[in-house]
Formats: structure tokens, sequence, C-alpha cells
């Protein structure tokens, strides 16, 4: 038999970064081809939020749509279509939180840690992959916007500006949602923990209504919240600065949006590979 | 340090008011199996993810091949592999892309990779469903590719856990002569396990763990003369049983233990010949036993000895989650 430890010959990567990156890259596939062998899981990934913005378009958005700070947009569509791609990838990184309590819960990061591996490789791996699903699912939710009538009043440069806002937000919260799976370590308890954040993140925010029409205490929480900066910047970007509330431009809460997910990604990546070191124990 | 492949001393690890370890000492030579004996919650798994540098022990040192688990546990993975007591394979992914990944993390250039791939599959005999996506695996299959998994990166000390708990028998066999194939190989090999059989079949050294502390250890041969081994024994009808008395007695040379409850009698037994020999004498006496049979000393058996209480089943130490998804 040949030698029992590998020798220089056979392996590749001598440099940190480099063995770093293709640990990130093996992780990611793995994941992905997850997504791609149970086009099931992608399916009805995708069914809800389209569900989503044909309920909300059809069903409130005759009532919701003829509020006056809303009618000035000529459709609810217009409104709703940025509002609803952000919380598409607000509610789709908590598949980050169920994603790592399976592999947990399955003895693969047992696996994984016991390997001589980049420690952050299973993390990003995770949020990139996640990412990934993310922007086809968002992707989607724009195409059927346009077909049910949504149009964007300013460049297609804009757009694309816009859409890589909510990407970098739903990213930046799949690490959020990373904390709370190792966290809290269970799948089960994972699906119904990150809910707790996400459920007024996504509903006292401007991505459905107007926030003017809500309680003042309210109104202070929906004003600041990041949500509600995701989607005024995307609105902005995709409507122009009509659609913003008065006082606010585009070129501040596009800079106030990527703050929050600067703000976000310095807090929950270190924190979440903290966890994950001691994941597990 | 010296020359034992994996040197653990006095080591504690404490789960909240649990001491899951207590005093854990153990230390063995390269190129042999070890056997770590002990009920559920004896705190196996967590020695094992201690030296896997998974936990940190709360104090005590722990090496594996000279290097401090704790000081340095990048290097002690380079150099062992680890198969936890579930398969922790991708359903969803291949046979051939589960190992070749893992053979990829342990920094293995893509073709050496597939080319040791190739090897483990070979040797395990998973070459036919190499190219079969997991899911359509059976449970003895996921066990031995999460064992091929573990064997990619060549390490020089292997760790399983459990690695025949809830497989049917014949794929308990398939793993048993894998792990004997493993060691006449070179590597080294420590193991757990709740079956006495289990590390007699194949471990040259034996640990008895209990509540976190080693309380025997020696070969298997050692361990059974513990607990006196083997023993034939039998009942026959009352009336014949002074004249098996005497029978029995000139088979061992020495008197039979009676059971005064139910009568049962048994001798020492050093092979199955002895069964043989006391069946034979039976016949030729014309005596037709009640029962009869070779009892093999079980892990209970080992325990009355040692500790004088039965192995308590799911005491100490913290369990894990449930395992659900494969």
């Amino acid at each position: 038999m040949t030698a029992l430890t590998a020798s220089d010959a056979e392996t590749t990567i001598t440099s940190p970064l480099g063995r770093m990156l293709r640990d990130i890259g093996v992780i990611t596939k793995r994941n992905v081809l997850r997504n791609v062998r149970l086009p099931q899981l992608l399916l009805f990934a995708t069914i809800q939020p389209v569900m989503f913005l044909l309920l909300f378009n059809y069903v409130f958005g005759g009532s919701i749509g003829r509020a006056p700070q809303l009618a000035q947009f000529g459709s609810y569509i217009n409104w709703l279509v940025p509002g609803i791609i952000i919380q598409t990838a607000t509610f789709g990184s908590s598949q980050t939180a169920v994603g790592l309590t399976e592999d947990l819960q399955a003895g693969v990061i047992d696996r994984f840690r016991s390997l001589p591996m980049a420690r952050s490789a299973v993390l990003a791996g995770r949020t990139i992959s996640d990412l990934i699903r993310n922007a086809f699912v968002s992707g989607l939710m724009l195409t059927v916007g346009a077909l049910i009538g949504f149009r964007y009043q300013t460049s297609f440069l804009q757009l694309v500006f816009a859409f890589l806002i909510a990407m970098g937000f739903a990213f930046s919260f799949s690490w959020v949602m990373a904390a709370v799976g190792l966290a809290v370590k269970d799948t089960e308890t994972a699906q119904t923990a990150s809910f707790i954040p996400l459920f007024p993140l996504v509903f006292a925010s401007s991505v459905f209504v107007s926030v003017e029409s809500l309680p003042d205490w309210l109104r202070v929480f929906a004003d600041h919240q990041p949500v509600t900066v995701m989607a005024n910047a995307m609105r902005g970007l995709m409507l122009g600065e009509a659609a913003l509330p008065a006082g606010t431009t585009v070129g501040g809460t596009v800079t106030a949006s990527l703050v929050w997910i600067a703000v976000i990604l310095l807090i929950f990546f270190p924190l979440s590979v903290r966890l994950y070191r001691r994941a597990a124990g | 340090m010296t020359t034992n492949i994996v040197d653990v001393h006095d080591v504690v690890r404490t789960f909240g008011e649990v001491k899951a370890l207590d005093g854990m000492s153990l230390s063995f030579e390269p190129g042999i199996i070890y056997g770590l004996l002990g009920p559920n919650g004896a705190g196996k798994t967590t020695l094992i993810r201690v030296l896997a540098t998974l936990l940190k022990p709360t104090s005590g040192s722990a090496t594996v091949a000279g290097i401090d688990v704790v000081a340095d546990p990048d290097a002690v993975r380079t150099r062992i592999g680890l198969a936890g007591q579930f398969a922790a394979v991708d359903a969803y992914q291949t046979g051939r892309e589960n190992v070749e990944m893992v053979g990829r993390l342990y920094n293995l250039s893509k073709r050496e990779a597939r080319r040791r791939t190739d090897e483990v599959l070979e040797r395990i005999d998973l070459m036919d469903a190499a190219d079969r996506q997991v899911k359509t695996y059976s449970g003895g299959m996921r066990r031995r590719l999460d064992l091929a998994a573990s064997m990619v990166g060549r390490p020089e000390v292997l760790f399983l856990d459990e690695p025949t708990a809830g497989i049917d028998p014949r794929s308990r066999l398939d793993i048993w002569s894998l792990i004997e194939d493993l060691v006449e190989r070179g590597t080294t090999i420590l193991l757990t396990t709740q079956y006495l059989d289990e590390a007699d079949q194949l471990a040259a050294r034996i640990g008895v763990i209990d509540r976190g502390t080693m309380i025997a250890e020696g070969t298997a041969d050692e361990l059974k003369d513990m607990v006196g081994g083997s023993v034939v024994q039998l009942t026959v009808p009352q009336e014949k049983q002074s004249t098996v008395v005497g029978l029995l007695r000139s088979v061992s040379g020495d008197e039979p233990t009676i059971d005064q409850s139910n009568g049962r009698m048994s001798i020492p037994a050093s092979s199955a010949q002895t069964l043989l020999t006391v069946a034979r004498k039976l016949e030729e006496a014309s005596i037709t036993p009640d029962d009869i049979g070779l009892r093999k000393p079980t892990l209970d058996d080992v325990f009355l000895s040692i500790t004088g209480h039965a192995a308590e089943v799911g005491e100490a130490g913290p369990k894990r989650p449930a395992r659900s998804r494969e």
C-alpha cells in the first residue's frame, strides 16, 4: 500500500485563501445540487411567493391600491413588485437556518468540522447557495410581475441595481438566519424561530402598504427598520423619487440600504462563525 | 512524546451539570483496532468527539498522532477520519460525488480525489452503485459509503462511532471485514460499540467505560477471564440431576454451579467443544436435557463482574438531537 498521508504532489492548493475559496466552492456546489436534483423543492419555493404576488395584486390591490398615497402610481402592481421581491428575499433567507440545522442533525456538520477545511466554508457555501436560489426565485417574481402589468419607470441599470440591493439584503439576512439555525440546532425550532424576526420586519414595513397609514408608535419602527429601507431604495430606483415618502431622496435611501446591509454582515458574519465553531457541542 | 498514537490524560468534559467524561485516560499504539465498550451515555461518543476535534475538553489533555487536539486541531484534522453514528452522506448526490467531495475537502487535487474515490469504492464494493444517487441506497450501503468517505483522505487514525449500530446482520459482517482490511493496511482504528462480540471480533485491545471513566482494559481474552468466559448451561429433569452433576464434574474437573431457583447448571466452556462433549456424554447416558446451550458473556456480564451493577442504558451524558434526515 502507498504512503499513509497525502504527499505534496497529491494536494493542490497551498495558500490559505485559495483553499478557503476552493472549499467554499465545493460546499456551494453540494448545496446547489440539492436544489437542482430536488426540483420539487425549488418549485414549491417558487409557487408560494408567486401566489403572494397574484393574491396581493388581485385581492388587496383593489382596496389598498386606491389609498391616496398609492393611487399616484396608477396601478398597485408597480408599488407591489419592489416590495414583494424584498419580502420574498427576506423570507427566503430563513432557508439558511433550515438547511444548517438539517446538516447538523444529519451529522454532516460533524464530518465537515473533522476535516482540514476552511472553518468559514460551510457557512459561506450555505449562504451563497441560498443567495443563488433567492436570485432565481426573485428573478421569476420580477418576470411574473412584468407579465401582469409591472413597468419600471426609470432605466434598466437602475432596475438591475434595485435587484442587487434585494440580493445584498437577502445575503446579509442569511447570516442572521445562520446564527438562528446554529443557536437552536433543531430544524423544526429553526422554522418557527426564524419567523419571529421575519414577520414584524416584513409586515410592519412599506412592503405592502404606505407606512403613513400606520399608528405613530409603529410608524417610528416601520420608517427605520431595514425592510422598509430596502423596499424604499428599490422603489426609488425602479419608480423614481415620486415613489418615496416626502423628504427622502433616492440617493439617501440607497445609501441607507447599503449601510444596513454592511452593518448586518459586520455583526452576524463573525457571530455565526463563532457559533459554528462551537456548534453541536 | 511517546509512540502512542492516541494519548488521553485525565480528560473531563462537562455539559452543564453532567460530567460526560470524568477523568478519562486512554492510550494505545499505532496499527491496532482499539475497541471502546460501554452502554449508552457512558461517554464513548463524547470521547470520540474530543479526539476528532469537535469538542474541547473541560480539563485534561489529549493527543492524536502526537499532536495536541486543543493546541493544533487543524494539524490533527489532516491525520484523522471520522464516521459518526449516522451515515453523514447526501441522499441527492451519487455515491461517487459524496466521496469525491470529502476528498477535495482533504485538499486533494481533483484528479487525485477521483483516483482515490475509485479505489475506496472498489474496496467497499460499491462500484456498481457509484453513479446512483444515495437516496436509492439501503441503510447498510449508506454506512459503507460513509466509511468510504472517512477513508478517502487516507487517515492515520480512523474514529468509528458505533459503526454497526442499527444495521442488518449481513451488512454488519461486511463492515467488520472492511475494518479488518483497513487495519491490515496500516490504519489505526478507534471504534466504539455496545456489543461485546463486536469488540471481541475486531479489537486487539478493549477499554470498558462507564460514567465517563475507564473501568477495565485489556485484550478480549483478559476481559473474558474477568467475567469467566463462556459457559455451557443446561437444565435436566429433576430425577436426573444428581447423575448429570457427576457427569459435568467429569468434563470440567470441578463442581458445576447450580442455580437453585430453576435448577440450571453451568460449567465453564473453553470452546464449543465443551458443549459437544457434554452433549455426547448425555446421549451415552440416555438423558435428554430440557434445555442446553453455550452462552457467551455479554456486556451485562462484563458490567456485573466489574462494577457489580448492570449496564444502565441512557444514563449520564447529553443526547444529541434525534437524527432524522439522511
